[in-house]
């Protein structure tokens, strides 16, 4: 009976129903499991030194000049990228409305990466949404309850992702190695431009993930000439063992067209 | 002496179980992590000695479908393995009873040892299975905790008179 059940879940895929009702009726060890350090998260907020708030004050006030600074230019951007891609007859960009959620639990086995967030299948969460941190993407959701979900984190040994380097557009699949700090990025033949220090971006091919989220910074290259292919270790963008506000991303919503400014 | 009802014994066991579950999936720092000890199979191994004519093999099942969900498993990784530990502390129980502390520490190691190893078969079926042997780690620190749980559940189970 049990071997059945495993056969199922890893096999067949069959049992999506009942881990999500599974998943709904484990919400609350969770929950509880969490307490401890929502408590930590209190006692920072609350109780705090005036100097430090004053500090983080100014130093909030100075980032937040320094983004509108750089958001200036957003607007007038995105029009003639409109207009360009419309000169190119390619599709219209698409737009990613993202949600808010909060880490509530991470895997208590070291060698699974997940987490699980507080938002589920009542927020609109869907099995195979996209994860992402202020600095890069973290994962893709894998299974989800009626008020908590499951994201199976990049370096995860069975999770990989299309990625492509940013400065050439070399496409590869990077793979995680059940490390938190480490993906290996596949069959990269020993001529292929790709060095240190190259930035790895999602392709968006596969569909899955959206394009153009940092992936990670490719930070060994081994070139043997022995081996097929080269050894290249690349280290994850977002923050995976420290974010604790994380952004769902909802794929594909098309953007309005921006009208007066299309028209030349 | 008056022994507890139904109702009571199933509120006992069930709140235990619940508690070593939270415990099972708390946060841990990272140097600590290999060595989480199986709460809920040590839990499981003391109701099965204790109450072995109510906490059987059926109820390791029922518990480990709950934690695969808890810990995002495959479904029937964790009710496989709990359900064999079940059946071998209800083949022991009886000598188990009689042994000195020490000696049920080593059975308890056995079992959780045989708990993890299960549990890494079914892993490397998914293909993540650990790459070292620290995943027995476990089955040692929850050796060491063995008399812990123990006394604590006994002077539980002796409090609500449950036998």
């Amino acid at each position: 009976m049990v071997v059945c059940l495993i056969a199922a879940d890893l096999r067949f895929n069959s049992l999506g129903q009942a881990r999500a009702l599974l998943d709904t009726l484990t919400g609350p060890v969770i929950w509880v499991a969490d307490i401890p350090a929502v408590l930590s998260a209190w006692q920072d907020t609350h109780i705090r030194a005036r100097s430090q708030l004053l500090e983080d004050n100014a130093r909030l006030q100075r980032e937040n000049l320094l983004l509108q600074g750089r958001s200036l230019q957003m607007a007038s951007l995105q029009a003639e990228n409109t207009r360009l891609r419309g000169l190119l007859n390619s599709t219209a960009m698409l737009r990613n409305d993202v949600l808010v959620a909060e880490l509530i639990g991470v895997s208590p086995d070291p060698v699974r990466h997940q987490l699980v967030l507080n938002k589920g299948a009542r927020d609109g969460v869907y099995v195979g949404q996209p994860l992402i941190d202020a600095d890069g993407l973290m994962g893709q959701v894998v299974d989800h309850g009626e008020f908590t979900s499951r994201v199976l984190l990049l370096t995860d040994l069975t999770h990989s992702i299309p990625v492509q380097v940013n400065r050439n557009g070399v496409r590869a699949i990077a793979e995680g190695t059940g490390s938190l700090d480490a993906l290996e990025v596949q069959h990269i033949s020993a001529t292929t431009d790709i060095q240190e220090g190259d930035l790895l971006v999602s392709s968006g091919l596969g569909g899955r993930f959206p394009v153009g989220y940092p992936v990670g910074e490719v930070v060994l290259v081994q070139r043997d000439p022995g081996q097929p292919f080269a050894r290249v270790i690349a280290r994850p963008s977002a923050a995976l063992n420290r974010s604790r506000h994380v952004l769902l991303v909802f794929v594909g919503v098309p953007e309005e067209p921006i009208p007066a400014a299309a028209e030349p | 002496m008056v022994t507890a009802g139904n109702a009571l014994v199933f509120t006992v066991v069930a709140s235990s179980f619940l508690v070593a579950a939270v415990l099972a999936i708390l946060p841990l720092p990272q140097w600590l992590l290999w060595a989480r000890p199986e709460w809920i199979a040590l839990v499981l191994i003391y109701w099965c000695i204790a109450l072995p004519d109510r906490v059987g093999i059926f109820t390791a099942l029922l518990l480990g479908v709950l934690v695969d969900a808890l810990e995002g498993a495959v479904l029937g990784q964790n009710a496989f393995s709990l359900s064999v530990l079940a059946l071998c502390s209800l083949l022991v129980y009886q000598r188990l009873r009689v042994f000195s502390l020490w000696q049920q520490c080593g059975v308890v190691f056995l079992l959780t040892g045989m708990h993890q190893l299960i549990g890494q078969w079914v892993q490397n079926l998914e293909g993540a299975g650990a790459r070292s042997l620290l995943f027995l780690l476990p089955a040692v620190s929850s050796a060491l905790l063995w008399p812990v749980v123990l006394h604590l559940l006994r002077g539980i189970r002796r409090h609500y008179r449950i036998s």
